[in-house]
């Protein structure tokens, strides 16, 4: 652990994956960082600023970061390429509690970006199982933003995927219509864990939907996303109630979700 | 020890201390209040005892002393940092019981919440000595009594003023020489205070239902959230970090971090436009919350300390001890 938790550490991009328009992935080298999935670090690029940002999929050697140009250093992170520099301090938060999910019907309900901090589940359960059944529902604005396609793809072999879009264009062959839709499809026949990843509108339809379909709410983990400046428990924005997202979270069983008032 | 000192041999004192430490005290800056004409009495250094204003109460607490508004966390060039190298001298500070169960708090935050310690506190936070000021009878907003934090035992010296002399209870052994030196022996108590005009009470449990009573809309129609009351408070810690650059050289600058505010536009403000708590009565609630609820659910004391500094400061005239009491009767009823 470094003794200033605030110090950065420089780390080269090794690749530079776009996704869509608005969205890359980098893979970052790893100062064996060893992360959980779910996860973050905090990114920075000296001058523009830093932010909390999921990491998507590691290794031993690399760190994967999925981003969206959406901000002030997400924009000048988008401009990186291959061989640049950028800055992390991390892993920092929960996590998904995956020995919940072991042997169990899982079911994710993924809004968008929210596919982002599940990949490296995915692909672990993909490479060597542990799931008995796994019902992978996401959902994304337009055809053109959807992420992870070759991922996507290959996951169908074994994994019930299910992609669905807000709007709909004519050679889009998929679904249309809110992920939150397609839960009373796939949950209610055995007792299913649901993971929930997205915006909070899309968070609250799919645990409704989720509840509706006799999930219990202790199976329900939701992975929550707030500003944050420090990422570990002293800057005060991420806080709600008396939990700390970047502390306590950014993974959060149902039961403490439905007290928390921001 | 006990020791009684004339105001000169206090001053010799000081004098003798101002090499090693540097002293903080509650200080009068004549034309600096809110009003034109007017004083603020708020914390500043101090080299003699006439400086030391026994008898006001500060506009801001001496937590910017451990806890600056603007700190540099480190410098950087294209690809290297550097951290600031701290002041060696030590770090005296005259405060009242509230403001020390205040510091407490703060250190709750910065070095207890999570596995990591904030070593840019931590580093200021370790010089620091206390001198407990004494306080009698207190001001007319204060409510520590209710709140328990009228009394401390976490002091290095005690001192009160009493026409030409000056009481103190040494504690520090580092320090027991310097009144040994200057002082004769006298019997002295710390005496605090004991009871407020302003009484609260603390409500127990609050239920997810109260966050839509119509307590918090009368708020949002009063209060502007200037954010006054934050910024005056002894135990606020939140902060935003910022990287800035240097105009005569872009390629060097500074992260540093910034107080912020929960009752400020853009404090839950993220990229892609999702913010939180519109209505300013809700940040009102998200304080009132925090600082007498969700911290004692955490860590077992409320964070509040009844000085009543945001009493005080608040530009609309909203008291947050009646704030407390309005919502313990809401949620007596």
């Amino acid at each position: 652990m470094n003794a200033n938790p605030y110090l950065p550490v420089r780390a080269k991009i090794l690749e530079v994956v776009r996704q869509t328009e608005q969205i890359a992935t980098f893979q970052i080298e790893s100062p064996g960082l060893n992360p959980v999935p779910g996860q973050f670090l905090e990114v920075s690029i000296p001058k523009v600023g830093e932010c909390p940002l999921s990491i998507s999929d590691f290794d031993s050697d690399y760190i994967e970061l999925t981003v969206r140009k959406v901000g002030k250093v997400t924009g000048a992170l988008n401009a990186l390429r291959k061989g640049d520099h950028l800055f992390i301090r991390g892993p920092y938060g929960n996590g998904f509690p995956l020995e919940k999910l072991a042997g169990r019907h899982v079911v994710m309900v993924l809004g968008g970006i929210g596919l982002v901090p599940v990949k490296s589940i995915v692909n672990r359960y993909y490479q060597n199982g542990g799931v008995k059944r796994l019902d992978l529902l996401v959902g994304f604005r337009t055809p053109r933003e959807v992420i992870f396609q070759e991922e996507l793809a290959r996951w169908q072999e074994k994994f019930n995927v299910v992609i669905t879009v807000d709007q709909g264009e004519p050679d889009w062959p998929g679904r249309v219509g809110l992920v939150s839709e397609l839960v009373k499809e796939v949950a209610g026949q055995e007792r299913a864990v649901a993971i929930v990843v997205g915006p909070p509108a899309m968070i609250r339809a799919a645990a409704e939907e989720l509840l509706k379909s006799r999930v219990a709410k202790e199976d329900i983990w939701v992975s929550l996303e707030r500003r944050m400046s420090c990422g570990i428990g002293k800057c005060g924005h991420c806080k709600i109630s008396d939990q700390y997202v970047c502390l306590d979270g950014p993974v959060f069983n149902y039961r403490q979700v439905e007290k928390l008032v921001d | 020890m006990g020791y009684a000192l004339s105001v000169q041999a206090f001053n010799s004192l000081l004098a003798e201390l101002g090499g090693r430490y540097k002293i903080y005290a509650p200080k009068v800056f004549q034309g600096k209040g809110r009003v034109a004409g007017s004083a603020l009495v708020a914390y500043g250094e101090v080299g003699e005892l006439a400086e030391i204003a026994f008898d006001r109460k500060t506009a801001f607490s001496p937590k910017e002393i451990i806890f600056p508004v603007n700190q540099t966390m480190f410098y950087f060039t294209k690809e290297e940092f550097k951290e600031n190298v701290p002041d060696e001298r030590g770090v005296l500070i005259f405060l009242r019981a509230c403001d020390i169960n205040g510091i407490e708090r703060l250190d709750t935050i910065f070095l207890q919440n999570g596995p990591y310690r904030d070593v840019y506190y931590e580093r200021l936070r370790r010089k620091v000595k206390f001198f407990l000021m004494d306080c009698h009878p207190g001001w007319e907003s204060c409510f520590c009594v209710s709140l328990g934090s009228n009394r401390t035992e976490n002091y290095a010296v005690y001192v009160r003023r009493e026409n030409n002399e000056v009481f103190c209870r040494v504690k520090d052994q580092e320090l027991a020489g310097l009144f040994e030196k200057y002082g004769r022996a006298a019997d002295v108590e710390p005496r605090f205070v004991e009871k407020n005009e302003v009484q609260v009470k603390v409500p127990g449990e609050v239920g997810v239902d109260v966050f839509e009573h119509r307590l918090w809309q009368e708020y949002t129609a009063r209060c502007s959230a200037c954010g006054r009351c934050t910024v005056s408070c002894p135990t606020c810690t939140c902060f935003t970090i910022q990287d800035l650059f240097y105009q005569d050289n872009a390629e060097c600058g500074e992260r540093r971090r910034v107080w912020a505010s929960c009752m400020i536009d853009g404090f839950t403000d993220m990229a892609g436009g999702v913010a939180l708590r519109a209505n300013h009565g809700d940040r009102l609630r998200y304080k009132t919350l925090h600082k007498i609820y969700d911290f004692k659910k955490r860590f077992g004391v409320p964070m509040c300390v009844g000085c009543g500094r945001c009493d005080d400061v608040c530009p609309e005239y909203i008291s947050f001890s009646k704030c407390i009491n309005k919502l313990g009767e809401i949620l007596g009823r």
